[in-house]
């Protein structure tokens, strides 16, 4: 039995040695490098461009301009296929543009044998521009007379949903209403591994790419796209990875690298991005403006929420409009029975691109939602955690939005288990006394739901195959990647627990290549312990049903008789009793003459059911009014996700996502004029990423529910945990000091402001 | 191109090499092969790049190698000897204090360091953070680095 224990993960030993091998690790003999040229301006059309100077400088070997790249547009976004033409990603990029939309934009590309020289040969590019009004806050974008950042118009996508009742009469049933403001910030991924790949040929016709990438698969698809060169003659190779958060759900560079390698006769041709272009010139978060409404009847129910929100895209859509699409869905089954309204449209502006990132724009309508719900209590007078906890779907609860019931549903448990981890009621008490004076101090809760994958959006596939080695070991090789959060420890122990052999003895090769790494889409919306656990599963027992098989004929004691200890066949009756070992039967199937073969299992498998996951944080603050500061004193995240595999990676990702959300909540936050569209601050002295000083003793707990259409009775987890604190946080900030902010960060810069306002100072 | 002879200790081997005197020390080490040195930044802002110049942690992106001379480095790969991983590298297992490994080989220098400091004194959690504090980390909110270096000051 390996599910539910702590097993020390696979790469471990790697990456403590520092031996294991990240893209840049790898070199091949010749290498070059690229370095694109970027625009110095937010929004215009490039005039002229002389490459003059850079092409005179040794060890230039090619400069190429928006005019050497194929007319084509494309989408990044890591989405599988869409069958639906409707339903596609934006195509909207070329490789290199002449109409630049933000500060950093792509013009040029000057490829030299070392990245020192074409750094120096890029900024000898001299290029001049018409400039065109920068567009960055919706009333310019959205205005009659805005410019069109792209021939499409400004607009991406929109829509709206009213679930679960009619709105008129819930709002009539209120006996509180109330609409509140709110915005979040651009935020950024900050993996610690840049974006970078490598392409080159080895014949005249194949196109090879190692790439730092969650979505191998997909980026072959897209490459193809983008070069219009056929997808079996390009190979993805995605080695280990220094952490996405889902700026790795998104093809980057690796188009421009194939494009590269081709125009230069397969030369291996790299391109690594410097921090600075990683935060400004990738993909960040959708920072989403707008307002929350809700209602609550005398008996403490919630009426109705309403959520209308403007998310800006930035200059390229890159996952667009899908951002707020799952945002709004993913938060309807917290508080399923109330009526639920959500209207979003995403826009374009002229500022560094949005993508996927953590739990994929669900923080930010929580932010929304929460903030309200706990202004609701206030102003019904009750306790914001009795209205929580009254209004938190239960199992068998319908999910408004798919109409399908909610089989697990561990929310009123994780509120009531937060309770208790933080002392609630005691403090509640106790911090009466402290909501006045420099020092206060305050308590917040914040919940959430989230889903297990993207089903019925998109197709949810995920394939495997498993090998039984000579020596009675086994490969496991699939698609879904492993990028840090632990998913190829948590196959071991699934296909352990399957089979029956021992973690010890299976190998979950780490590394994908697309020319033999089964089809799986990727590492995204917490779909991998949940889509690719059920192909996992199915190849586990077939490959145990086909090594008992091999065992009946190899033996003469019936299949149904035996079962897979460790590294050894046994009788069911009788397990000390060996009837053969793995590594004889391998032997023998791999050897005998007249018998066997290789004995193989090979499962592709589309998973059609979406399990919403739950949690809530709790925080436990100190403001210093005058230093306009707030302190963690203790905070805790509670997850339902479900049998939790591997405690200890299952800890990893909610420390993680709750550090994230508390950088969030704080300090971090990009700073872009709203006049000229410059970043201020793309560089980690003025992006105010956590350190390990700013980040406070972080606690969690699981409530551990089973989820019936999961194979291991297990949910989503690898983003949940960034939702909650950040509202949370929030709430803690307004219960301590009577002022609520309604803007994310809340820097002391902000809170300066508000208190200022408010009187406080 | 100006070069300079080099001779200094790297994880307890002596070599000798002739560098190009604009080279950080995190070049010439990643070209000798020790690529736990991992470049998240190029200056000095994220810690990925350290390694123990005379037992202090450093960023080696912003350290020319020709400083080096007569020093004595420590990487990560040479903490670990005849396959048996370090105490602090155990410790970092143990405590789950690993996840996307780029800023592992870093923050395990800087841990290595602050042990060998501190052994046998009491510390508590705001110094380990506070000595910790140039590398960073986004995978793991920092708890279970705290952790796995308090686990090896308690024995
Ligand atoms: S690479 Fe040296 S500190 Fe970031
Ligand atoms: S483990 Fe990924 S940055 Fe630290």
């Amino acid at each position: 039995m390996s599910v539910g224990k702590p097993i020390e993960r696979l790469d471990a030993v790697a990456k403590v040695t520092g031996k294991a091998r990240y893209t840049e690790d790898f070199t091949l003999q010749g290498m070059k490098h690229a370095v694109y040229v970027r625009s110095d301006i937010a929004h215009g059309m490039v005039k002229s461009i002389n490459v003059d100077e850079a092409s005179a400088l040794t060890g230039v070997r090619a400069i190429f301009t928006y005019e050497d790249v194929p007319d084509i547009l494309f989408a990044t976004a890591g989405h599988p296929y869409s069958t639906d033409p409707g339903h596609r990603d934006p195509y909207d990029r070329n490789l290199l543009t002449k109409h630049v939309r933000y500060e950093g934009d792509e013009v040029a590309i000057v490829v030299a044998d070392s990245e020192l020289i074409a750094r120096k040969a890029a900024r000898l590019i001299k290029v001049e521009y018409d400039k065109l009004p920068v567009l960055n806050t919706p009333e310019r974008i959205l205005a009659d007379d805005a410019e069109m950042i792209h021939p499409t118009g400004n607009i991406v996508g929109a829509h709206e949903f009213v679930v679960g009742g009619d709105m008129a009469e819930a709002i009539k049933s209120s006996e509180h209403t109330l609409e509140n403001k709110y915005s979040t910030a651009m935020v950024q991924h900050f993996h610690l591994e840049n974006h970078i790949a490598y392409a080159y040929m080895e014949d005249n016709e194949n196109i090879t790419v190692v790439s730092s990438t969650q979505i191998p698969h997909i980026a072959r698809r897209i490459i193809s796209e983008a070069l219009d060169f056929p997808m079996g003659k390009i190979k993805v190779i995605k080695p280990y990875i220094g952490g996405g958060f889902g700026a790795k759900q998104d093809v980057v560079v690796e188009p421009m690298a194939a494009f590269l390698t081709l125009k230069m006769g397969g030369a291996p041709i790299q391109i690594n991005l410097t921090r600075e272009e990683c935060l400004s010139c990738t993909r960040t978060r959708h920072p989403f403006l707008g307002t929350a409404k809700g209602g609550i009847d005398k008996n403490g129910k919630l009426t109705f929420m309403d959520v209308e929100v403007v998310s800006l895209t930035g200059a390229y859509a890159s996952h667009g409009h899908a951002i707020a699409q799952a945002g709004g869905a993913k938060a309807c089954t917290m508080y399923p029975r109330s009526v639920i309204r959500f209207n979003a449209t995403t826009v374009y502006s002229n500022m560094p691109a949005a993508g996927a990132m953590r739990a994929y724009g669900t923080p930010q309508v929580i932010f929304f939602v929460e903030n309200m719900m706990e202004e609701l209590a206030l102003k019904a007078g009750i306790d914001p955690l009795e209205f929580r906890l009254k209004n938190a779907g239960l199992p068998g609860d319908i999910n408004p939005l798919n109409k399908k019931p909610i089989l697990s549903h561990g929310l009123k448990e994780c509120l009531e288990k937060g309770r208790k981890l933080i002392d609630w009621d005691k403090k509640k008490k106790r911090y009466k006394k402290f909501k006045d004076g420099t020092i206060r101090r305050g308590l917040g809760v914040a919940c959430f739901s989230y889903a297990s994958g993207t089903y019925p959006v998109l197709v949810e596939i995920a394939s495997v195959r498993m090998a039984l080695v000579q020596d009675g070991s086994v490969h496991v090789l699939t698609g879904a990647t492993e990028i840090g959060q632990g998913s190829d420890t948590v196959f071991a122990q699934m296909a352990s627990e399957t089979t029956g052999i021992s973690t010890d003895k299976i190998k979950v090769i780490s590394t994908q290549d697309t020319d033999f790494s089964p089809f799986d889409t990727g590492s995204y919306a917490s779909r991998q312990t949940y889509v690719g656990g059920q192909a996992i599963y199915k190849t586990a027992e077939k490959l145990k049903d086909n090594i008992l098989a091999y065992a009946e004929e190899m033996t003469g004691v019936l299949a149904n008789r035996l079962q897979i200890v460790g590294d050894k066949i046994v009788l069911i009756e009788q397990p000390d009793k060996t009837v053969v070992t793995l590594k004889d039967l391998s032997i023998d199937a791999h050897y005998h003459k007249d018998r066997g073969g290789q004995i193989t299992a090979e499962v592709s498998y589309k998973t059609r059911t979406n399990a919403p996951s739950f949690g809530c944080t709790f925080v436990d603050i100190e403001v210093d009014i005058e230093l306009c500061k707030v302190d963690i004193k203790e905070i805790i995240n509670i997850h339902d996700s479900g049998k939790i595999i591997n405690p200890i990676l299952a800890k990893g990702q909610v420390h993680g996502g709750m550090g994230m959300s508390i950088g969030a909540a704080l300090a971090e936050e990009m700073l872009i004029d709203d006049e000229t569209g410059k970043v201020y601050n793309n560089n980690l002295l003025d992006y105010k990423m956590p350190t390990i000083m700013d980040t406070p003793d972080l606690k969690c707990d699981f409530v551990e529910t089973e989820e019936p259409t999961a194979s291991y009775g297990n949910k989503s987890l690898g983003e949940p945990p960034i939702i909650s604190p950040a509202p949370a946080i929030r709430n803690a900030i307004l219960d301590a000091t009577g002022v609520a902010p309604s803007e994310l960060p809340m820097s002391p810069k902000r809170l300066f402001e508000l208190f200022k306002l408010e009187g406080l100072i | 191109m100006i070069t300079k002879e080099i001779e200094f200790t790297v994880n307890g081997q002596l070599i000798t090499l002739d560098v190009d005197i604009r080279k950080s020390l995190l070049d010439v080490l990643r070209e000798e092969g020790l690529t736990s040195i991992k470049q998240g930044c190029g200056v000095g802002e994220c810690g990925a790049c350290t390694a123990l110049i005379d037992d202090i942690p450093m960023d080696t992106c912003m350290y020319l190698a020709v400083w080096a001379d007569g020093k004595d480095i420590r990487t990560s790969e040479g903490e670990s000897r005849d396959g048996q991983v370090s105490k602090v590298q155990q410790a970092y297992i143990d405590a789950g204090a690993v996840q996307c490994g780029y800023c592992t080989p870093g923050f395990i220098m800087t841990s290595t360091a602050f042990v060998e400091k501190y052994k046998g004194q009491k510390v508590d959690r705001d110094l380990i953070r506070k000595e910790h504090s140039g590398n960073l980390c986004r995978c793991t909110g920092y708890e279970t680095i705290v952790c796995a270096v308090e686990s090896c000051l308690k024995d």
